[in-house]
This record gives C-alpha cells, sequence and structure tokens, in this order.
C-alpha cells in the first residue's frame, strides 16, 4: 500500500466530521438544532441548541395582571394548554389561598386528562411519522380532531383555550358536553387498540425503537428528567399520585412503568397513559357535582352577569377587577403538576401589587432535552431522530 | 417533616443557614452561597433528605436591594417526597458556585440564569447564553432592561437613541 493511501486511512480513523441537524429539520419538531460531532455514523458529541423560539414570555408576565397571564400559558406548551393554564391557576390560587370549588375541580381534571390524550396523540403520531411509520400521524390527528372539538365547545378555541380562570372556570360546560366526551370514551379504547396494533409488534418498530436512547433511572434522575421518560426507566414517580392536586386522589387510576428506559418503552408508558387517562375521565364525567363552577371571591373573581347588569355594587367590582386586577399577598410559592411531559412548575414572587413581580415557569421540555446528549452519544445518527421524538418536546415550552 | 429539616440542617451547618420562613406550607431556607456545595452534596445524600431531584434553578432580581439578586433552588426527594427552597443571595458582578457537580441538571438552568441575569457560576463546564443569540448585549429578565427597544437597522437614524419606557 502507498503511504499516502494509509494516511487517509489514519484519517479516517481520527478525524471527526461535525453535522448541523436543524434547525429546519423536519424531525426537530419546531426549531431544534443538534450540532453533532461524528465519527462515521457514530455520534460522539451531540450539544443541542435552543433559543429560536425565544419571546420572553416569562417577562412579560412581570408586566400583566394576574388574570391576564392566563392566555400566555397556552402559547407555552400549545399541544397541551389546558394542563399550563392549571400549573399556573394553582399556583395563583395557592398564593390566594383559595381553592376552586369541586364540580370545577372535576372538569379541570377532566379536561387535563383530555388534554394528555390528545398531547400523547401528537407525539405518537409525529414520533412515528419521523420513523416511517406515515399512516399513524393521519390516524392520530383525526382522533386528535374529536378532542379538541371538546375543546373548543367549552372555550371558543381549539388550541389556545384558557378555560380555567383564577377560582374555577370562565363558564358553566355547555350542553352537549357529557353526550361529546361520552363518545370518546365509547369509541377511543379501540382507537388505541388500533395504534398498538400498527405498532407495539411491527417488526421495523422494533427495530428503531428497542434498545435505543437509552437512559438509567439514576442518570435520568440526576439531569432532572420527568414525566413519561422517568416512568420509562422503571421510576414510578407520578405528581398526580405523590402530591395529588385539585382532587386527583379522589379518582383511581394506576402509573405505567417501563424497564429498560429505552425508546420503546416510553411508547408504552406513554399508550397506557392513555388507557389510564381515559379511566379517569370516566370516572370524573360519572361524578361531576352540583354547585357552582367557579369560587365567588370577592374581588378575584368576576360577579355574575346577572348582578353586574342589576347591581351597582356588583358593576364597580367588575370595572376594578378588569382595570386594575388584585392585589395578592406578599410571599413566594412554587407549585407543580404532571403535565403530559413531564414536571411542569410554576414559581410566583409576589410583591403584594397586582402584577406577579416574578413568575419562572419549570418547563418539563427543557429538563428533558438536556438529557438527550446523555440518550444519544455513542448511537447511530439514525437513532438521534427516533431519540429526539421519544422525548416529546414542544420548542414553544423549551425556548419560552 | 419541614421541620425537622430547618432544624437538622441549622445543626448541621450553623453557619450556613441564615434565614428560615415559611410561607403556604412551604419551606424557604436562606443559605450562604459559599457553602452551596458541601450543603446540597449533604442534603442529596443524607438518607433524611435525600433530595435526589433538582427541580428548579432560578434568579429573581430585587433591584434597589442589596445584595441585588436571589438564586432560588427548587429541590424534591422523589424517596420522601418533600421539597424544600433553598436560597442564596449575590450581588451584581459577584458569582455563586456552580452545582453541576452535585445535579446535572444544573447545567442548564444555570445557563439560563447567566443568559437572563447575567449572574455567574463557578466551575461550570460551560457558561454561555442559551436561549438568547451570542452576540446579544444585557440582560433581559433584569428589573432595569427595558420592556421595549427599537434596534437601530438603518445609519440614517444611527445616532438616534433608543426608545425606552417602563
Amino acid at each position: 500500500m502507498k503511504p499516502q493511501a494509509v494516511n487517509r486511512i489514519q484519517r479516517i480513523g481520527t478525524n471527526t466530521m461535525v453535522l448541523n441537524m436543524g434547525p429546519q429539520h423536519p424531525s426537530t419538531h419546531g426549531v431544534l438544532r443538534v450540532i453533532l460531532e461524528l465519527d462515521g455514523e457514530t455520534v460522539i458529541k451531540a450539544t443541542p441548541d435552543i433559543g429560536f423560539l425565544h419571546t420572553g414570555i416569562e417577562k412579560t408576565m412581570e408586566s400583566k395582571t394576574y388574570a391576564q397571564v392566563i392566555p400566555l400559558t397556552d402559547r407555552m406548551d400549545y399541544v397541551a394548554s389546558l394542563s399550563n393554564n392549571l400549573a399556573y391557576l394553582l399556583t395563583v390560587e395557592k398564593l390566594l389561598d383559595i381553592q376552586a370549588p369541586p364540580k370545577a375541580q372535576f372538569i379541570r381534571v377532566l379536561l387535563t386528562e383530555l388534554t394528555r390524550i390528545a398531547s400523547h396523540l401528537v407525539w405518537v403520531g409525529s414520533h412515528a411519522h419521523d420513523i416511517g411509520a406515515m399512516s399513524m400521524l393521519l390516524y392520530a390527528f383525526r382522533e386528535r380532531e374529536k378532542l379538541l372539538d371538546i375543546f373548543e365547545l367549552c372555550s371558543g378555541q381549539r388550541m389556545m383555550t384558557s378555560y380555567f380562570r383564577i377560582g374555577g372556570l370562565a363558564q358553566d360546560i355547555p350542553e352537549g358536553f357529557e353526550s361529546k366526551v361520552k363518545e370518546v370514551l365509547e369509541t377511543f379504547p379501540d382507537k388505541i387498540n388500533d395504534y398498538e396494533n400498527l405498532l407495539t409488534k411491527n417488526r421495523i418498530w422494533l427495530n428503531r425503537t428497542v434498545g435505543v436512547g437509552k437512559i438509567s433511572p439514576e442518570d435520568a434522575m440526576d439531569w432532572g428528567v420527568s414525566g413519561p421518560i422517568l416512568r420509562g426507566c422503571g421510576v414510578g414517580w407520578d405528581i398526580r399520585k405523590s402530591n395529588p392536586y385539585s382532587g386527583y386522589d379522589k379518582f383511581e387510576f394506576d402509573i405505567p412503568t417501563g424497564k429498560n428506559g429505552d425508546v420503546y418503552d416510553r411508547y408504552l408508558v406513554r399508550l397506557e397513559e392513555m388507557r389510564q387517562s381515559l379511566r379517569i375521565v370516566g370516572q370524573a364525567l360519572d361524578g361531576i357535582p352540583e354547585g357552582d363552577f367557579v369560587a365567588r371571591v370577592q374581588g378575584v373573581v368576576l360577579p355574575p352577569k346577572e348582578e353586574v347588569l342589576s347591581n351597582i355594587e356588583a358593576l364597580i367590582f367588575q370595572f376594578k377587577l378588569v382595570v386594575e386586577g388584585f392585589s395578592a399577598p406578599v410571599g413566594e410559592v412554587y407549585h407543580s403538576i404532571e403535565s403530559p411531559k413531564g414536571e411542569l412548575g410554576y414559581y410566583i414572587v409576589s410583591d403584594g401589587s397586582n402584577k406577579p413581580y416574578r413568575i419562572r415557569v419549570r418547563p418539563p421540555c427543557f429538563v428533558n432535552l438536556s438529557a438527550l446528549p446523555k440518550m444519544i452519544e455513542g448511537r447511530l445518527i439514525a437513532d438521534v431522530v427516533a431519540t429526539i421524538g421519544s422525548i416529546d418536546i414542544v420548542l414553544g415550552e423549551v425556548d419560552r | 417533616m419541614e421541620n425537622l429539616i430547618s432544624t437538622k440542617l441549622k445543626e448541621k451547618f450553623p453557619e450556613s443557614t441564615l434565614e428560615i420562613a415559611e410561607f403556604r406550607g412551604e419551606l424557604t431556607i436562606v443559605v450562604k452561597k459559599e457553602d452551596m456545595v458541601p450543603l446540597c452534596t449533604f442534603l442529596r445524600d443524607d438518607p433524611d433528605f435525600s433530595f435526589n431531584f433538582l427541580s428548579d434553578l432560578c434568579g429573581v432580581d430585587y433591584l434597589g436591594r442589596k445584595p441585588r439578586f436571589d438564586v432560588v433552588y427548587h429541590l424534591y426527594s422523589l424517596e420522601n417526597n418533600h421539597r424544600l427552597r433553598l436560597k442564596v443571595k449575590v450581588e451584581k458582578g459577584e458569582s455563586v458556585p456552580s452545582l453541576t457537580c452535585v445535579w446535572n441538571t444544573a447545567n442548564w438552568h444555570e445557563r439560563e440564569v447567566f443568559d437572563l441575569f447575567g449572574i455567574t457560576f463557578d466551575g461550570h463546564p460551560d457558561l454561555s447564553r442559551i436561549l438568547l443569540p451570542e452576540d446579544w448585549e444585557g440582560y433581559p429578565l433584569r428589573k432595569d432592561f427595558p420592556l421595549t427597544r427599537e434596534e437601530v437597522m438603518f445609519s440614517h437614524n444611527k445616532n438616534r437613541p433608543p426608545k425606552i419606557t417602563g
């Protein structure tokens, strides 16, 4: 062999190539950029680059009154906006020391569980599409449309709902709500079985997901990973069980866990979570108690419209609330819920004025994404796509 | 449980715990920033605490107070199911010891605090901007950062001062 050729072979062995993936790559679910250092097809180093969707939501929140923040929360994790609403409102309610009435709590639980199913449907559709199972996307989005119809019926909006308000709900559940939810409850179990038939024992699916993107439970906790990824490693931590909020302790459901912490186990966990969510929805629908849909706390919640039109006091309260909002007590609170992606927490610092002094969002997607290099370093480049999909990121929440 | 946390922590680190407060059932402990790493390692490894999960890490700007910033840590224990909020106070220009050696998840959180508040962390492996572009000037979540600012993009108004409101 000529010396030149030997040199070339050695150079292939020692030199690495840097590959830029995204931000316009279809499998990065938005605008994620990953800089990959490759040796052949093996990933040596992965550096996620985020911030392309940064809009300064936390800064904007500081100049809004407490009620005006609610629509902003929709726009972070935009495929699960009701979960965002709930996390923020529970934090504000903790700060104000008020509680939503039982009816509002039941409807909140019911709708956030439907949101969880909708979010998982987007995930299973787009993730399967990334790996090559094209038809899953169409099936998943077809079913999601049914859930969005329910959100639209309640709030008038398909995605940016803002249906939950401080102290309860924006309005009572409309006519026809129960029949729509019942329809979902009847048809959905079959649909989930269909997805399982398409994917769970599919050989291509197994080849692309089993043993891919593995993370150990110790590493996952060290990296702050939560939600279905952590449960896929076998850690059965779910805030709905460990710190029940909004009356979750009244419902019976199981926490599915995986074993291996790979992409396949995350898939199994999410599919089972959809079934468990249906269980909760069924119990919530059967048990919706009678009563008001919002806690009538004077000075915090808008008075009923009939009173505003007939009573000058109520009119003044409404005017004051709309114009300047209410003042919260001085203090700081943190509250987190189990969103479809993991621990979604809000930390609010109040200085006693009508606007929050500081709101910090603990975004599950941001934290889960930070563990991406841990999952893909040392693996093949084709696994990167499968792993990014399995984390279930929404860049609106990562970048905020 | 919460009282146990504060009393035991006070016994173990009498010099480091500066203030203890409770609000809405949440325990907040202000600690000395120099002792953050040994204190957090203890909190993580001691079986009574076993705070193996750093939920959140963020900054708060109290403009006009001295020291000006707070760095807030939210710890959680999966085994004992309890939470704790730690706080360190830091003046503008000072830095805080990085907790990446205790919990890896602190890595991105600290980068974000650096990015948006300009607080530096000693011992961080890669302290660079994370959400904003590398060449961004200023730290947006500081209270003295203007809410609206118009970028001067063309030369004819190059010398006009930027509009500042709020």
